[in-house]
C-alpha cells in the first residue's frame, strides 16, 4: 500500500468502480461512487475533477478513451451511456440511450476508439460507432506527399465530412443479463460477452465496417 | 177572339216587356257578362222577355200545356202588366216634359247672345289697328332724342369710372390697414384698366400711388405671414391675398409650406410632450401619460391630421395641382407622426383594454384616409403601423396565456402538495384536471374573443388585405393558437426531460400523470376543437401561407403525453425499486434467522403499488388484461416446487437435481418472451402498473444476484416472493410477466445460496396468509 485517501461525506459511501487513465503516465485514476464520477491524482491523492449526477442513479462502470486524452465514458442504472470531456464536466459530450435496462459495462476498443461496446441487464450487447467523438472523425487521413498521382484523384473525390454516429449491431444471443463485455487484446476486431446464465459469446465486428475503418 | 186579343197584347207586352219585367235587362245586355250566357241560352221563342219572341209559338205552347184556370190567371196577369207599363210610360213622359221645354229655351237664348258678341269682336280689331299705327308714329318722332340721351348716359358712366379710379388710392389707403380684402378687390378691379392706360401720365400717377400702397400692404402681409400665431385659415387668406397681389408663387409656396411646417411641428411637439422621454440611462424622466391611447389618437387625428389636410387642400387651391413640393413636405411630417404614434403604442404595456386599442387604431386609420390621397405611400406605412400594433397585441396575449398556464400549474402543484387535515380527502385528480383544462380553454376562448375585435366588421382597417388574410392565419392561428399549443406541449415535456437529470426538485408524480392526461385529451379532442373555433372566427384564405394541420399538432401532443407517462413510470418505478434495493443491500442474508413473517418492506411495496394503482385509475381507463387461469393466484415457483404444481412451460420434466433444474430454467427461457423493462407504456392503467412492477422486480432480481445468501436467507426470499406474487398479479396486464420475474428472483437466489433448502410450500402459504 503506497498511499490512500478517504472520501468524506454523509452516509455510507462506497466506491462502485475505478479505472486507471491510460494517459498522463499512470498518475490519474477515476472512481465512481453512487452517482458521481471523480478523478484523482495519485501523486497528491487529491480530487482533480468531479462529475456530479453523472447518471440519475448508480454509475456502474467507467472507461477511458485510449487515443484521446481527456475523454471518459460512463454507464449507469438510468440505462444511458454518457461520454464526458474531463475539462468541461458540466455537460456530457454525447449520450446513448439504446438499452432498456441498467448498463453494466462500457468498453472502448483498444486501437480504434470509435467502436464502443456496452452490455446491459436487458440481455443485449450493443456495438456502437461513435465517430464524431473519436480521434479520427473524418476517417483515415493520409498525407498528401505519400500518394501517387492516381490516388491523389481518389482522395479528392472522398467526401470530407464526419461520418454519422450509429449503432452497428445489437447482439441478442444471451437470454439473461449480460454482466461483462471485453475486447480481445490479441485481435482488435474480436470481443466477448458473459451473461448470468453462464453463457460466453464471442463475436466479431462486421467485416464491412472493419474494412471501412481500415481503408 | 182570344187568340187575336192575346196576340196584340202579347205584341205590346213584347215591346214593353223588356222594361218592366226585368228593369235591368237592357243594362245587363249592355254590360255584357251575361251576353255570353244569353248567347249560350238557346233563343226561346216562347219566352215573353226574349227578343226572339214568337206569339204563335207562345200561344201554341200555352194552349197545349196549361189548364183553363191557369190560362185565365195568365191572361189576368198579362193585362195587369200591360196597364202598369202604360202608366209608367206616361209618368216618365210627364216628368221629363219640363226638362225638354227648358232645354229648348236655353238653346234659343244662346243663339241670340252669340250674335251680339260677334259684333263686339269686330270693334276690338279695328281699335287695335288704330293704336299700333299711332305708336309707330310716336317712336319715330322720339328717335333722335333717344340717341342723344343714351350718349349722355354713356359719358356719365365713363366719368363715374374715372372718378372711381381717381379715388382708388384714397380708398386703398383707407382700407389697407383695416380691411385688406376690400382693398384687394378694389385694386384688382382697377389694375387692369390702369395697366392698359399706363401711357397717360395721370393714370400713371394713380397707378404708381396705388402700387405703392399695395406694396406696403404686401409687406405687411408678409411680416404677418412670418408670425407664429397664425391659424391655417388666416394663413390661407394671407397667402391668397399675396397671390392676388401677384407675388411670385414659388416663393409664396415655400413660405406657405414653411409656416405650415412650423405649425404642424408645434402640434407634433405637443403630442410628443405626452410621451415620456427617456434620458441616456433609459429611465423615464417624465411621468407616464395620463390620457389613454384613444385620447392620444383623437388629439393627433383632429389636430395634426386635420390641420395637415386643411393646409394641403388650401395649398392645392392656391397653387394649383402642382404637388412637387407638397408631397415630400407632407411625407416627412407624416413619418414623424407615425413615429410618435408607434412610440405611444409601445407604451401600451399591459393588456388593458383591447377594444380601446382597436377603436384608437380604427380612428387613426379612418382619419388618415383623407390624408392618403396626398400620400399614396403613406397608406402602406399606416397599414404596417396598424398591423404591427395588432401583432404586438397578439404576442402579448400569447405571453399572458403562457403565464396564466404556468400559474394554473402552480396552483395544481400547491393543491397536490398541501397538507391535508386528517379525515378529509384531498382534491381528486380528475377534479384538478378538469379545472385546469377548463380554465385554460376558457382563457384561450376569451383571448380569441378579444383578438376578434381586430377583425370586427365595423372596424375600418379590417378590410385591409393584411387583416383579412395574413393576420388571421399567421398572427392569430399560427402565432397565437398553434404557438400556444406547441408551447404547452413543450413545457409539459420539460417536466419529463429536464429537472430529474440535474437533481433539481422534480415534479410530483401526480403532476406528471395529470399533464400526461391533459396532453392526451388535447390530442384527442381539444386541439381539433380549438382549431375549428379559430377557423370559424378567423377564416383562412385558400391562397395564403401554409397552416399547420391539426393532426400534426395532435401528434406533438401525443408525443409529449407519451414522454410524460414514460417518465412517470420511471419515477414511480425508481421509488419502489429504491426501497427494494435498500432492503436487499442492508440485510444480513447470511446470518438471518428462519423467516416467521413477510418482511415489512414487501408490505410497504404492495401498499405503494396499490396507492399508485388508485392514483392512475383516477385518470386513465383500465386497459386490457390477459385472462387469468383458475389456479393463477395459487401458483408456486415452478423451478423449485415443480413436484407439487405442474410447471406451465416444460411439459413432462420431473427434475431431481439442481443441474437439471438449471437446464430446465434455460429451456423455459427459450420459450418465454423476452421482457423489455423500460419500454414505452400505453395509455391505460394496467400498462402503467405493469411497467412499474417490471422495474421494481427487475431491480430486486439484480440486487439479489449481488448478495450471498444463507439457507434462511433463501427461505425469506421465497416467502417474500410468494407474498408479492399473491398481491401483485392483479395489477399487471399479463400475470405471467410477474410470475416469470419472481421465478427468476427465486432461481437467482437459489444460485447464490450456500445451502439451498427451500421451505415447504404449505408453510410459505401459511406465513403469507398470516402476514
Amino acid at each position: 500500500l503506497s498511499s490512500s485517501t478517504a472520501l468524506e461525506g454523509k452516509g455510507q459511501l462506497k466506491f462502485t468502480s475505478g479505472r486507471w487513465s491510460p494517459h498522463h503516465n499512470c498518475t490519474q485514476i477515476a472512481t465512481a461512487n453512487d452517482t458521481t464520477v471523480r478523478g484523482w491524482d495519485t501523486r497528491s491523492m487529491r480530487q482533480i475533477y468531479c462529475i456530479e449526477n453523472a447518471h440519475g442513479q448508480l454509475v456502474r462502470d467507467l472507461d477511458f478513451n485510449p487515443n484521446k486524452q481527456y475523454y471518459l465514458a460512463s454507464c449507469g442504472d438510468d440505462c444511458k451511456v454518457k461520454f464526458w470531456d474531463t475539462r468541461n464536466v458540466t455537460e456530457p459530450v454525447k449520450t446513448l440511450e439504446e438499452h432498456s435496462h441498467w448498463v453494466w459495462n462500457v468498453r472502448y476498443n483498444h486501437s480504434h476508439d470509435q467502436l464502443i461496446l456496452t452490455g446491459s441487464s436487458d440481455s443485449r450487447v450493443i456495438l456502437s460507432n461513435m465517430v464524431s467523438i473519436s480521434s479520427e472523425p473524418f476517417g483515415h487521413m493520409v498525407d498528401d506527399d505519400e500518394l501517387s498521382d492516381q490516388e491523389d484523384q481518389h482522395q479528392e473525390e472522398k467526401i470530407k465530412e464526419p461520418l454519422q454516429d450509429s449503432v452497428i449491431a445489437t447482439y441478442e444471443e444471451h437470454e439473461d443479463s449480460v454482466y461483462a463485455v471485453e475486447w480481445s487484446s490479441a485481435d482488435p476486431w474480436l470481443f466477448a460477452s458473459l451473461s448470468y446464465d453462464g453463457r460466453l459469446v464471442i463475436n466479431r465486428v462486421p467485416r464491412a465496417l472493419k474494412y471501412h475503418i481500415l481503408l | 177572339g182570344s187568340g187575336a186579343g192575346g196576340s196584340s197584347e202579347a205584341a205590346a207586352g213584347g215591346t214593353g216587356g223588356g222594361g218592366w219585367r226585368r228593369p235591368h235587362g237592357p243594362l245587363q245586355r249592355y254590360y255584357g257578362p251575361s251576353a255570353a250566357e244569353a248567347a249560350e241560352a238557346a233563343p226561346d221563342p216562347t219566352d215573353i222577355n226574349e227578343p226572339h219572341f214568337d206569339p204563335e209559338a207562345f200561344m201554341n205552347k200555352v194552349r197545349s200545356e196549361c189548364p183553363l184556370g191557369q190560362l185565365l190567371a195568365r191572361e189576368a196577369a198579362l193585362g195587369r202588366e200591360i196597364r202598369a207599363l202604360d202608366s209608367d210610360m206616361q209618368t216618365l213622359l210627364y216628368e221629363n216634359y219640363n226638362k225638354f221645354i227648358s232645354a229648348t229655351d236655353t238653346i234659343r237664348k244662346m243663339k241670340v247672345d252669340f250674335r251680339y258678341m260677334e259684333a263686339e269682336m269686330d270693334d276690338l280689331a279695328a281699335n287695335m289697328a288704330a293704336i299700333s299705327a299711332s305708336s309707330a308714329r310716336v317712336s319715330a318722332a322720339l328717335q333722335d332724342r333717344h340717341r342723344r340721351g343714351a350718349q349722355l348716359a354713356g359719358v356719365q358712366a365713363l366719368l363715374r369710372k374715372l372718378q372711381a379710379l381717381v379715388e382708388v388710392p384714397g380708398r386703398l389707403r383707407r382700407w389697407a390697414g383695416t380691411e385688406p380684402v376690400r382693398a384687394l378687390r378694389c385694386y384688382a378691379r382697377a389694375r387692369a384698366v390702369l395697366r392698359h392706360y399706363r401711357h397717360l401720365p395721370s393714370f400713371r400717377a394713380i397707378e404708381d400711388e396705388s402700387h405703392a400702397i399695395m406694396a406696403e400692404l404686401a409687406q405687411r402681409l408678409r411680416t404677418r405671414l412670418r408670425e407664429e400665431t397664425l391659424d391655417p385659415k388666416e394663413l390661407t387668406e394671407c397667402v391668397e391675398m399675396l397671390l392676388q397681389l401677384e407675388e411670385p408663387p414659388e416663393e409664396l409656396s415655400e413660405e406657405f409650406l414653411s409656416q405650415a411646417g412650423a405649425r404642424l411641428e408645434a402640434e407634433l411637439a405637443a403630442l410628443e410632450a405626452e410621451l415620456p422621454t427617456s434620458d441616456a440611462s433609459g429611465a423615464a424622466t417624465t411621468p407616464p401619460p395620463t390620457s389613454d391611447i384613444l385620447d392620444f389618437v383623437d388629439r393627433g387625428s383632429s389636430a395634426f391630421v386635420g390641420t395637415l389636410c386643411q393646409l394641403a387642400s388650401s395649398y392645392r387651391t392656391l397653387f394649383g395641382a402642382d404637388t412637387g413640393r407638397l408631397e415630400p413636405f407632407a411625407a416627412t411630417l407624416a413619418t414623424r407622426y407615425f413615429e410618435l404614434l408607434e412610440r405611444r403604442l409601445a407604451l401600451e404595456r399591459g393588456l388593458g383594454d383591447t377594444s380601446l386599442l382597436v377603436r384608437a387604431l380604427d380612428r387613426f386609420h379612418r382619419r388618415l384616409q383623407a390624408l392618403l390621397e396626398l400620400l399614396p405611400a403613406g397608406a402602406a406605412a399606416a397599414a404596417t403601423l396598424v398591423a404591427r400594433a395588432a401583432r404586438e397585441r397578439v404576442d402579448r396575449y400569447l405571453r399572458a396565456l403562457q403565464t396564466f398556464f404556468l400559474g394554473c400549474l402552480g396552483d395544481v402543484r400547491q393543491a397536490l402538495a398541501a397538507p391535508r387535515p386528517p379525515g378529509k380527502e384531498g382534491p381528486g385528480l380528475p377534479d384538478l384536471l378538469a379545472t385546469l383544462a377548463t380554465s385554460v380553454l376558457g382563457q384561450l376562448k376569451a383571448v380569441l374573443a378579444y383578438v376578434q375585435l381586430f377583425t370586427a366588421r365595423d372596424v375600418a382597417f379590417a378590410s385591409l388585405p393584411y387583416f383579412k388574410g395574413e393576420f388571421c392565419v399567421t398572427a392569430v392561428r399560427e402565432g397565437l393558437v398553434v404557438a400556444f399549443v406547441r408551447w404547452l406541449c413543450r413545457t409539459a415535456r420539460g417536466f419529463a426531460d429536464g429537472p430529474a437529470e440535474r437533481g433539481a426538485p422534480a415534479a410530483p408524480p401526480a403532476l406528471l400523470l395529470l399533464l400526461a392526461r391533459l396532453c392526451l385529451d388535447y390530442e384527442s379532442s381539444t386541439i381539433s376543437y380549438i382549431l375549428t373555433l379559430t377557423d370559424e372566427q378567423f377564416p383562412p384564405q385558400d391562397s395564403g401561407p401554409p397552416v399547420t394541420p391539426g393532426p400534426a399538432l395532435g401528434a406533438e401532443a401525443r408525443a409529449a403525453a407519451q414522454r410524460l407517462l414514460d417518465h412517470y413510470v420511471q419515477v414511480q418505478g425508481a421509488a419502489v425499486a429504491q426501497m427494494l434495493r435498500k432492503s436487499v443491500e442492508t440485510r444480513d442474508w447470511l446470518g438471518t434467522v428462519e423467516p416467521r413473517n413477510v418482511r415489512a418492506v414487501m408490505k410497504r411495496v404492495v401498499e405503494d403499488i396499490t396507492a399508485i394503482d388508485v392514483q392512475v385509475g383516477q385518470l386513465f381507463e383500465e386497459g386490457v388484461r390477459r385472462a387469468q387461469s383458475s389456479d393463477s393466484s395459487r401458483r408456486a415457483f415452478s423451478v423449485y416446487s415443480s413436484s407439487r404444481a405442474p410447471s406451465r412451460y416444460a411439459p413432462s420434466y420431473t427434475p431431481s437435481a439442481p443441474m437439471d433444474t438449471h437446464l430446465l430454467s434455460n429451456i423455459q427461457k427459450l420459450f418465454s418472451e423476452r421482457i423489455d423493462i423500460f419500454s414505452p407504456v400505453e395509455f391505460n392503467k394496467v400498462s402503467v402498473l405493469t411497467g412499474i412492477i417490471k422495474i421494481s422486480l427487475k431491480t430486486l432480481l439484480e440486487c439479489v444476484r449481488l448478495r450471498t445468501l444463507g439457507r434462511f436467507g433463501l427461505q425469506q426470499v421465497q416467502v417474500d416472493g410468494h407474498y408479492l406474487q399473491l398481491y401483485l398479479w392483479r395489477f399487471a396486464s399479463d400475470e405471467r410477466v410477474v410470475q416469470g420475474l419472481l421465478d427468476e428472483v427465486a432461481a437467482s437466489a437459489a444460485h447464490r445460496c450456500l445451502d439451498p433448502v427451500p421451505m415447504e410450500h404449505s408453510v410459505v402459504e401459511l406465513i403469507c396468509e398470516r402476514g
